[in-house]
């Protein structure tokens, strides 16, 4: 990985503070990996305090008192990093946007979480925005097609940063489907909830999938990935579903979201 | 009466919907038709981002100020020989519109398209005083035919196909040549022309809705394409508009600011076809115009919102860009909401006026993409409001029982690291097991909503910070 200006040459990298996501964290600990090795590679020291989740299942409930329980857990445990990254724009989202308004009205609190927002960074965006990597040392043959997840486009407006970087993954050939901006339908609890039209939702996203013919579809966010993973697999197509930043590290030894493991030898 | 809502049945509106092939042929046509026009109006005006701040701003100004504002405007009115009647319900709207129609002996009321109309339901309130009213405006005249509410606020036919449109008007209008060939749009809107031009000239009242109401000088603005909103204004003895009263502003220079995002956000257009001005009856020397000039201002529980954290909804100026914009709009289209008001936009004002226990649903079913507030011309933040009547919901415990458990139980477990890190790895172990080599799983216990459409990808097996406190451990030892 290479970046303009290489901080790790004058002293040591930021202090990162790692928000896996509780999605990442108990689905796919590879995101994870492929997440801290992407910030050393840039210089980051990067730690992982414990945590579970950011609130947002409970924030979109309308279940504000667990929110802001879980809100202070994160704020206490991400204090003093100089950078929090999550490799995921919903999460990011949920702590820059939406905890200073959680505690709007908190004279002890909102300091403290707009202290955490104006430090916490969307994973792809963070690397070229605050980091400015220009280049990533990795290599993926393969058709790619990325999906910009709602949260981290309209609420963090990443779209440009993942292209840029994917841009110079050897062998990798970006091709744009239609409609990229539009959601998937995950919606969190709304893909249970209101499955029927979530399906409706990403039955469209599909076909737009399927139409790029890309053989790999990628995004930044292990929700809505979910989503789409799960139904290109009922509907039997073969669109590889990987996160972003497994790509962009190069760490694809993984089964693609969604997908049989293939067999091999050596370490399991 | 009002319109009855169905908006407490969502789900099983949504379930026909999804089934409606007419129905999904149609929509179709939004997706394909507002979308590209809005981005390129937008783009053909540099200075389009700061006008929708200007636009916010006129409206919050106003809305700070409104008591201020409407007494301004009745005097207005007043003073150039019109009438301005204040209506807390929706029965007091009609009640007003029927007494004057009324006293004018009115036999045939043309309209305009007025979406508040439909929300007091007036249509029914002029048949029930043995009044014929006549909708004017294309799409409105079709879904009068077929005895339909609309299905979006500036398009209320765009859940019908053109193929059906002719098929009702086969049906409606008689005497004229069985073989004519309708299969163009504009054929239609012709035939439909030619019907109405009698009925114009026959009314005796003309009713049209608002898009401003503007204090200083008194004045109701309309917008429209057909032109219709005009005839049915002019020719009659009596011109009533009916407008709620967020519709107001303080000044012209206000609403040639506004306008400029209008029709951009609706259409695509820089401006609509029509935009007219009416202020006041008729005065001496004029050639043409009502004799008489009522403005019926609807509360409607809207006032109710001020100070609220629904006020802002209140800027709302009706352009439908929220729902042109809306996978769930595109998914199920207008009627599924059950009410006038479909979409984001009335996912945020339907619970406000009939009640969140009546309209729960629709502030729930959105995944909070958040494209309809990035398209809004005033800025409304519909995803933050909608999260609001979810909070409404989980304080009145209108939020279903399954789900408030649910979530309490992730919620002691997720402020509980440790407990929460011994929960989950035994769960996650579970489901990767159960996901076999597959690395899917086709049936989830609590999941349906889920796994009746798609799989659900299996973990990978243990925790990453089960894996990274390991993985550090090691290279410490090392």
């Amino acid at each position: 990985m290479t970046a303009e200006a290489a901080p790790e040459v004058a002293r040591p990298g930021p202090r990162v503070g790692l928000f896996v996501t509780c999605l990442v964290d108990l689905m796919r600990p590879s995101v994870g990996f492929a997440a801290v090795k992407l910030l050393e590679d840039a210089g980051c020291m990067v730690e992982v305090p414990v945590q579970t989740c950011c609130g947002q299942p409970a924030y979109n409930s309308g279940d504000r008192g667990t929110t802001r329980a879980l809100a202070e857990q994160v704020i206490e445990n991400f204090r003093g990093f100089d950078y929090v990254v999550a490799p995921s724009g919903s999460c990011a989202g949920m702590i820059r946007k939406h905890y200073p308004e959680l505690f709007h009205d908190d004279p002890n609190w909102l300091p403290r979480a707009s202290d955490l927002a104006a430090r916490t960074h969307e994973l792809t965006s963070f690397l070229v925005d605050v980091l400015k990597v220009r280049h990533v040392e990795a290599r993926y043959e393969g058709h790619v097609t990325y999906h910009d997840s709602c949260s981290g486009l309209r609420e963090l407006g990443v779209a440009r940063q993942p292209r840029q970087l994917l841009k110079t993954v050897a062998g990798l050939e970006l091709v744009e489907m239609q409609e990229s901006d539009v959601c998937c339908g995950f919606g969190g609890t709304f893909a249970v909830k209101y499955g029927e039209i979530s399906d409706a939702i990403v039955t469209k996203k599909a076909e737009n999938i399927t139409a790029s013919e890309a053989d790999t579809l990628l995004a930044g966010d292990l929700g809505c990935l979910m989503n789409m993973a799960g139904k290109l697999a009922r509907e039997g197509k073969a669109t590889k579903v990987r996160h972003v930043a497994e790509v962009l590290a190069g760490m694809t030894d993984e089964a693609p979201i969604a997908a049989a493991a293939a067999r091999r030898s050596g370490s399991a | 009466m009002t319109l009855h809502p169905t908006s407490p049945k969502f789900k099983e509106n949504a379930h026909q919907a999804l089934g409606d092939t007419q129905l999904q042929k149609a929509l179709g046509n939004v997706r394909q038709g507002f979308i590209d026009k809005r981005v390129h109006a937008a783009e053909r005006l540099p200075e389009f981002e700061a006008l929708r701040d200007s636009a916010r701003d006129i409206k919050n100004h106003t809305l700070a100020h409104l008591d201020l504002y409407l007494e301004r405007y009745e005097q207005a009115v007043t003073a150039a020989g019109g009438h301005v009647h204040f209506a807390r319900t929706a029965k007091e709207a009609c009640d007003i519109v029927g007494a004057i129609c009324r006293r004018l002996e009115a036999k045939t009321v043309t309209k305009g398209k007025s979406m508040i109309a439909e929300e007091i339901g007036l249509n029914a309130h002029l048949e029930g005083l043995g009044m014929e009213p006549v909708e004017t405006d294309l799409g409105e005249y079709i879904i009068q035919l077929r005895n339909e509410p609309p299905s979006h606020i500036i398009a209320p036919a765009v859940h019908l196909t053109k193929e059906q449109v002719a098929s009702d008007f086969r049906r409606v209008h008689k005497g004229l040549d069985k073989d004519r060939d309708l299969t163009e749009p504009v054929t239609l809107l012709g035939e439909a022309r030619q019907v109405l031009r009698e009925r114009f000239l026959a009314a005796d009242v003309g009713i049209t809705g608002a898009n401003f109401l503007v204090a200083e000088t008194g004045t109701s603005i309309i917008v429209t394409n057909e032109g219709n909103g005009d005839l049915t204004q002019t020719l009659p003895k009596a011109h009533i508009v009916l407008a709620s009263l967020e519709k107001l502003v303080p000044t012209l220079e206000d609403v040639s600011q506004i306008l400029r995002v209008l029709a951009r956000s609706a259409t695509g257009q820089d401006m609509s076809v029509y935009t007219t001005f009416s202020t006041g009856p008729r005065r001496p020397g004029d050639p043409d115009g009502p004799g008489e000039y009522h403005v019926v201002i609807l509360d409607n529980g809207r006032s109710a919102m001020l100070g609220t954290d629904f006020q802002d909804m209140l800027r709302c100026i009706r352009c439908g860009a929220c729902m042109n914009h809306c996978p769930v709009y595109h998914a199920v289209g207008g009627h599924a909401y059950g009410w006038v008001y479909p979409g984001p936009m009335g996912a945020v004002l339907t619970p406000s006026l009939i009640g969140v226990d009546k309209a729960g649903h629709l502030p729930n079913a959105s995944t909070f993409c958040g494209r309809c507030e990035s398209v809004c011309p005033v800025r409304i933040p519909l995803p933050k409001m909608m999260r609001h009547w979810r909070e409404r919901e989980f304080e009145r415990h209108l939020t279903p029982a399954t789900v408030r458990s649910g979530l309490s139980v992730w919620g002691f477990f997720a402020r509980r690291p440790t407990l929460y890190r011994l929960a989950t790895g035994l769960a996650m172990r579970a489901l990767a097991l159960a996901g076999g080599g597959k690395g899917r799983l086709r049936w989830l216990p609590g999941a349906g909503g889920w796994t009746r459409y798609r799989d659900f990808p299996a973990p990978q097996g243990a925790s990453f910070q089960e894996r990274w406190r390991k993985e550090r451990a090691n290279r410490k030892a090392a």
